[in-house]
């Protein structure tokens, strides 16, 4: 394990000491030259970054008029300052939001308004240089764009955009992150963001229909291309490699063989995610989310949905429609998430469960940033944190609630969202799940919860690393689907 | 660019010590990363890094982790072919430090 000293878990998040440049050695990997230049960002910087920095600044300012607006409207309040899992974790004031964001806001006052232009440095703004820069490479990529600290800001200033944008100006003068672009080259190249090819992919999908044969009698399938098929399933990658991930993906293929649903996967779109999304950048998040829409064009499916993952459903859900909507060709109009789908056969009867079979279990739900502040789910407002609670309840007898401070819109990040996902930097994913960890360990305490259950494939990969810097079983990280795959009794036909 | 010594020769590999070609690729190679981490390669423990090597040069992916369990069970037995035992072998993650060992490079993603 790395060098660094894991959390204690006391029983209550509270407000660090501030400790200035506590997470500032923690830096990602910066793309090499060649992988820059393939997802068409310059290689490196040039002599005359600096202009370059500023030009991009200006259009960003442009383009994003709510970037603008942000850096504008700040009164300093402080609502925001303890409300960063990155901050609780580290004491490091550069987590605090508002300081954060003073990053970008110093060369806006420099660069753009008369003031910073001709007072400097009273008028608190800095001259883009290598150090300040350096910063904004640590901290930027230290935000998650989780959006918590939105919900506390009176103003609903958006630090997610802000680091969206950053990241875009750091991408566009050579300085790129290279667990974020190496991904996005993947996902645009071959498909997905692990990099299966299609080959690999029917093995697996092949692999796991077997192992449902195995466990169940019954060979659920998982239909591969399938034209003329009602729904394409476009789920994270991460659920053909990974587990708790691949469970789930048994409990969505469980479920559509027992509710008789036509279905098919796509090697064309093999990837809900979409890492275009946390590098701020249009184009990539658009190239990304087409190849759903083609797949469902050319599968001329009936509705595409969702498999368990924060950020694709966000995609998916508020950005779809803009990049290459509209989505007039499909009978349902919009994507749908498989929460939603599944509850929705449970209520007409289409299943049969037996919630005993997940006795062993006491569960506890973790709402996942993306679902929970930036879309939502179903007909009604607040879906998004019922849908995935009912679906618990119809299968588990029994549920307990974390902290509801730390729940609904307030919920904690995992500490690895937003393109946070890397191991260089696990010191910080590690402090910054120190929040989530300790009502976690409160509810294990007090009453027993031993399943924490998740919506999101970067939840589910982040929690797996990180339970044991805790001294919590890995094994306790799993999905939503996984537990309704328990239940789920198979071959007890009923139809929908 | 790091880069790997082994008898006389130089291999590239990336800031994490992921060889950079695969290809290059030797066993010699897999005991010396080992002996960096303080692991001693046991015969299951190549027995892994065999099973990987082989299924990329037909993916040019490694395997799914629940594959990779099930081969080791087919040898080993139902105790043993299960996530635990592959952490009890590559402690660092069998995904990431197996992968390493066999001279493919990282997975990516959310995993």
């Amino acid at each position: 394990m790395a060098d660094f000293k894991t959390p204690e878990l006391t029983g209550a998040v509270t407000t660090p000491k501030i400790t200035p440049g506590a997470s500032r050695h923690i830096k990602q990997f910066i793309a090499k030259p060649e992988l820059m230049e393939k997802v068409g960002f310059p290689p490196q910087k040039a002599s005359d970054w600096k202009e370059q920095f500023i030009r991009k600044m200006g259009e960003v300012l442009k383009k994003y008029k709510s970037v603008k607006v942000f850096l504008d409207i700040c009164v300093r309040c402080g609502a925001c300052t303890d409300k960063c899992h990155y901050y609780l974790g580290t004491g490091d004031p550069r987590n605090m939001p508002v300081y954060r964001q003073e990053l970008m806001r110093t060369v806006y006052r420099k660069y753009f308004t008369t003031g910073g232009k001709l007072f400097g440095g009273l008028a608190a703004a800095r001259e883009i240089s290598d150090e300040l820069l350096d910063e904004w490479w640590v901290y930027f990529y230290q935000c998650s764009e989780c959006r918590r600290c939105s919900v506390y800001c009176p103003y609903g200033i958006d630090t997610a955009e802000i680091t969206m944008a950053a990241r875009e100006i750091m991408d566009s003068i050579g300085m790129g992150s290279k667990y974020n672009l190496e991904i996005v080259h993947k996902a645009e190249t071959i498909g997905n963001n692990l990099g299966m090819n299609p080959d690999a992919l029917k093995s697996t999908w092949e692999f796991v229909e077997e192992e449902i044969e195995e466990k169940t009698g019954v060979r659920a399938k998982l239909p591969v291309d399938v034209e003329g098929a009602d729904v394409l399933l476009a789920t994270p990658s991460a659920d053909f490699f990974a587990e708790p991930h691949i469970y789930s993906l048994e409990g969505y293929a469980k479920v559509f063989h027992q509710a008789g649903i036509s279905w098919t996967l796509s090697t064309h779109a093999s990837e809900g995610g979409n890492f275009g999304m946390f590098i701020g950048n249009y184009n990539h998040m658009k190239t990304i989310n087409k190849r759903i829409w083609d797949a469902a064009r050319d599968l001329k499916v009936k509705r595409v949905i969702a498999g368990e993952c924060g950020h694709a459903w966000r995609a998916m859900y508020a950005f779809s429609n803009t990049l290459n909507g509209p989505f007039d060709f499909l009978q349902h109009k919009s994507p749908q998430h498989i929460c939603e789908f599944t509850l929705d056969l449970i209520k007409k009867g289409a299943l049969k469960l037996d919630k005993s079979a997940n006795d062993e279990f006491t569960v506890t739900y973790h709402d996942s940033c993306n679902v929970a502040r930036a879309s939502s789910m179903g007909n009604t407002p607040g879906d998004q944190f019922t849908i995935p609670r009912e679906l618990i309840n119809a299968v588990c007898n029994k549920f307990v609630e974390m902290d509801p401070n730390t729940t609904g819109e307030r919920t904690f990040c995992c500490g690895g969202g937003g393109g946070v996902l890397t191991d260089e930097v696990v010191e910080i994913r590690v402090k910054g799940a120190m929040p989530r960890m300790q009502e976690y360990k409160k509810i294990k305490d007090s009453h027993g919860a031993n399943f924490f259950a998740l919506i999101c494939a970067i939840c589910k990969a982040q929690f797996t690393k990180v339970f044991p810097y805790y001294g919590i079983e890995m094994e306790e990280v799993g999905g939503v689907h996984q537990l309704i795959s328990n239940a789920l009794v198979m071959g007890a036909k009923e139809g929908v | 660019m790091p880069t790997l010594e082994f008898e006389g020769k130089t291999y590239e590999v990336d800031e994490e010590g992921y060889l950079m070609d695969w290809s290059q690729w030797n066993e010699g190679l897999a005991g010396v990363m080992a002996k960096e981490d303080g692991l001693e390669l046991t015969e299951a423990h190549w027995d892994v890094i065999r099973f990987l090597r082989e299924y990329f040069e037909k993916y040019q992916i490694a395997p799914m982790i629940k594959i990779l369990t099930k081969e080791l069970a087919k040898k080993y037995g139902k105790e043993k072919g299960n996530t635990k035992y592959l952490y009890e072998l590559y402690p660092a993650g069998p995904a990431k430090q197996a992968c390493r060992y066999a001279g493919l490079p990282k997975p990516t993603g959310c995993v």
